[in-house]
């Protein structure tokens, strides 16, 4: 299924700045994983390459007060909805100059001002807390609308039949958006997955769904724009499957040694930031503009290393802020009331 | 009524304006309207809360008076409604989440534990989750294994949830109201054997301070500390024991985090005896917790070791004289009393 609708397409310059988010997208995404090595960065980084152009198509057009929510693979989303490299690289490096001041890392990066909701460490969660997001829309009739993004692995997770029962029931402004990347961790989808294609569940439900090629930026776009449009006029929620390949294992520290690497190297061809290069000099963009643009990220990115390497690490006092606002009771609060009992 | 103890009815006639008789749940009921009243962002959803007014009547008519979009009936699906509370959450609504009983609340545990209690702390103070959590704890009517429980020692042990257990009418009116105010998630644990108790309401009476606990039976001898319905068992113990010439003070925590330490220190320096009494399991209950605490302070002071009562580490079972075995009754109690003042 495709769109019918369709009187949009990409301009040349759309195609070049879309070119720019899915260059700083991949290269926030080897630079992370570098540092991971190197030590720089904890924990785990899920890396988005090979999918950018989805982030990309649909963020581009989002408005920046509308909403996203995403997965535990969320740079390339926080990124494509205009959070700041430099803030996503502090966090990662757990400085206090983070999206979150360290306190959250990779898969809790959100940065309210720009309408990004959180990164999520658990399947399908994101989903769901973008639903209760579409419902403060529609009660407060606002004009946002909310896309989320997930994984084709989250189509075996109970909560997301859930989110989708109830973004039909009460009609909801949300898109959507089902990265099929045909990976669940290191197990093929399929082979875990029963029935007919799993789409045909999302159907059930009475979701439009429609399918794009998720390493087109073009296409995704395309598509993107319809959809967004149909949300935003009130036609209720609306379902993308976009299809694509995650070039690397679940989490940089996995080899991924369990996918044939005949079909690793075959995904890797099929690339977004070269199909998009393509494009633009099928459309008379010389080659060197597409490569500065591309230089030009590469830059960004390695100016953010930078700035989280300057930026202090938090203080030890700060792991008890933000915790809640009515906190312990402590003895020393209340010392001298009890010498007060205690000479009565 | 055991609830209408001297110590309640000083305070309520103590202070002019609107006072009358109702149940624990038309107080519930009651707090809700009158928060929904002042503030338009205030909703609630759940399972059976429209026109049925919810398990106990504490919604009903609500959504006559606030229309379908801001009581709203929802499909069973705990997390969901969990996630539509948080996600509504982050876009400035202040939600009541009906769980229905605090059994079923486990079905959205993810949503409460990993979502709610930790995004503000993970998104770096980003958000306030102003979310109230209401799931009715404890036995009733012989309602067996899996609508009995007293769970407050999961929520309790959780970084970033206020607990709420209210052992009264005016308890529930007060404290819910300012649950619904506090900008922290709260997780509201009504007791289902008290939704028909009855007793004087001021209901112009300001909210109840949360983490401000209250003594329910003044006394010298020995502290009893207890909350939700357990807290009036004491205090009919503690009728009972002042006849026999035990002087028991019963303390009611009413907010089990943040406890309030202060009340319970103060107690314990005057009696240097304490017991504790709640229905939730004893091995791994709140009890343990508190007694850990107060055993460290006043290892050197008291006159006993202090105890715990709690319900044996079996599930609820149905038959009644089974269920009774559960039961801190005030029998268990008074006993548990007269042994430790009498052997001292």
């Amino acid at each position: 299924m495709t769109p019918h609708s369709v009187n949009y397409s990409p301009s040349v310059n759309d195609v070049l700045s879309m070119v720019h988010t899915m260059a700083l997208i991949r290269e926030f995404e080897e630079v992370a994983a570098q540092s991971l090595f190197a030590g720089e960065v904890r924990g785990s980084v899920h890396q988005y390459s090979g999918q950018e152009a989805i982030a990309t198509g649909v963020c581009f057009h989002l408005n920046k007060s509308d909403f996203v929510s995403s997965n535990h693979r969320g740079h390339g989303h926080a990124i494509a909805k205009g959070v700041s490299p430099d803030k996503m690289m502090c966090e990662l490096f757990g400085k206090l100059g983070g999206t979150s001041h360290g306190k959250g890392g990779s898969m809790h990066i959100a940065d309210f001002s720009c309408g990004m909701l959180g990164a999520n460490g658990v399947v399908p969660d994101g989903v769901t807390i973008a639903v209760g997001a579409a419902h403060a829309i529609k009660m407060q009739k606002r004009s946002e609308i909310v896309v989320a993004f997930f994984g084709d692995g989250a189509l075996n997770r109970g909560p997301l039949f859930e989110a989708f029962n109830w973004a039909v029931l009460f009609k909801l402004p949300i898109l959507f958006v089902c990265e099929d990347n045909s990976y669940s961790v290191t197990l093929k989808t399929q082979t875990v997955t029963g029935g007919p294609d799993p789409i045909e569940r999302v159907q059930a439900f009475g979701i439009p769904c429609f399918q794009t090629n998720g390493n087109d930026v073009v296409q995704v776009s395309t598509c993107a724009k319809e959809l967004i449009e149909k949300v935003r006029s009130g036609a209720g929620p609306q379902f993308m499957r976009a299809k694509t390949y995650r070039w690397y294992g679940h989490l940089a520290h996995d080899k991924g040694l369990y996918r044939d690497p005949i079909e690793v190297a075959k995904a890797q061809k099929d690339d977004c930031i070269k199909h998009a290069s393509n494009w633009l000099e099928s459309n008379g963009v010389a080659s060197n503009i597409i490569s500065e643009t591309q230089q030009k990220a590469a830059l960004v990115i390695a100016q953010s290393v930078l700035v989280a390497r300057q930026s202090p690490l938090p203080s030890a006092g700060s792991a008890y802020e933000d915790v809640q606002d009515l906190v312990e009771q402590t003895a020393s609060d209340f010392k001298h009331d009890l010498k007060l009992q205690v000479v009565e | 009524m055991s609830l209408a103890t001297k110590d309640n009815v000083k305070e309520i006639s103590e202070l002019s304006g609107s006072i009358r008789s109702m149940t624990y749940s038309q107080a519930g009921c009651l707090a809700l309207d009158r928060e929904m009243e002042l503030d338009p962002l205030v909703w609630a959803l759940g399972e059976d809360v429209g026109p049925d007014g919810g398990v106990a009547g504490q919604y009903k008519d609500l959504q006559v008076k606030y229309g379908k979009e801001r009581i709203v009936d929802t499909p069973i699906s705990e997390s969901m409604i969990m996630a539509a509370a948080i996600g509504s959450s982050l876009l400035g609504m202040r939600p009541v989440a009906e769980l229905r009983y605090a059994d079923f609340a486990l079905c959205a545990a993810d949503e409460i534990i990993n979502q709610a209690a930790k995004m503000r702390y993970m998104l770096g103070g980003q958000v306030r989750i102003p979310i109230v959590i209401r799931q009715p704890m404890g036995m009733r009517w012989g309602m067996a294994a899996q609508h009995s429980q007293s769970n407050e020692n999961l929520w309790v042990g959780t970084a970033g949830l206020v607990v709420v257990a209210p052992s009264t009418p005016q308890d529930n009116y007060g404290l819910l109201r300012s649950s619904i105010k506090s900008n922290d998630p709260v997780v509201y644990m009504e007791h289902k054997e008290l939704w028909l108790e009855t007793a004087q309401v001021d209901t112009d009476m300001p909210p109840i301070p949360l983490g401000v606990g209250k003594v329910r039976y003044p006394g010298n001898d020995i502290t009893l500390v207890s909350w939700s319905k357990t807290a009036n068992e004491c205090v009919i113990a503690a009728e009972e024991l002042a006849q026999q010439g035990i002087s028991a003070e019963v303390i009611d925590l009413r907010t089990l985090w943040p406890w309030d330490k202060k009340l319970v220190w103060q107690s314990i320096q005057k009696t240097n005896r304490v017991l504790i009494a709640h229905e939730s399991t004893e091995v791994g209950g709140f009890g343990g917790e508190l007694l850990a605490e107060i055993s460290q302070a006043f290892w050197d002071k008291l006159k006993v070791a202090p105890k715990r009562l709690g319900s044996p580490r079996i599930p609820v079972p149905y038959s009644k004289p089974l269920e009774d075995l559960c039961r801190v009754s005030v029998n268990k109690i008074v006993l548990a009393v007269k042994e430790m003042v009498e052997v001292t």
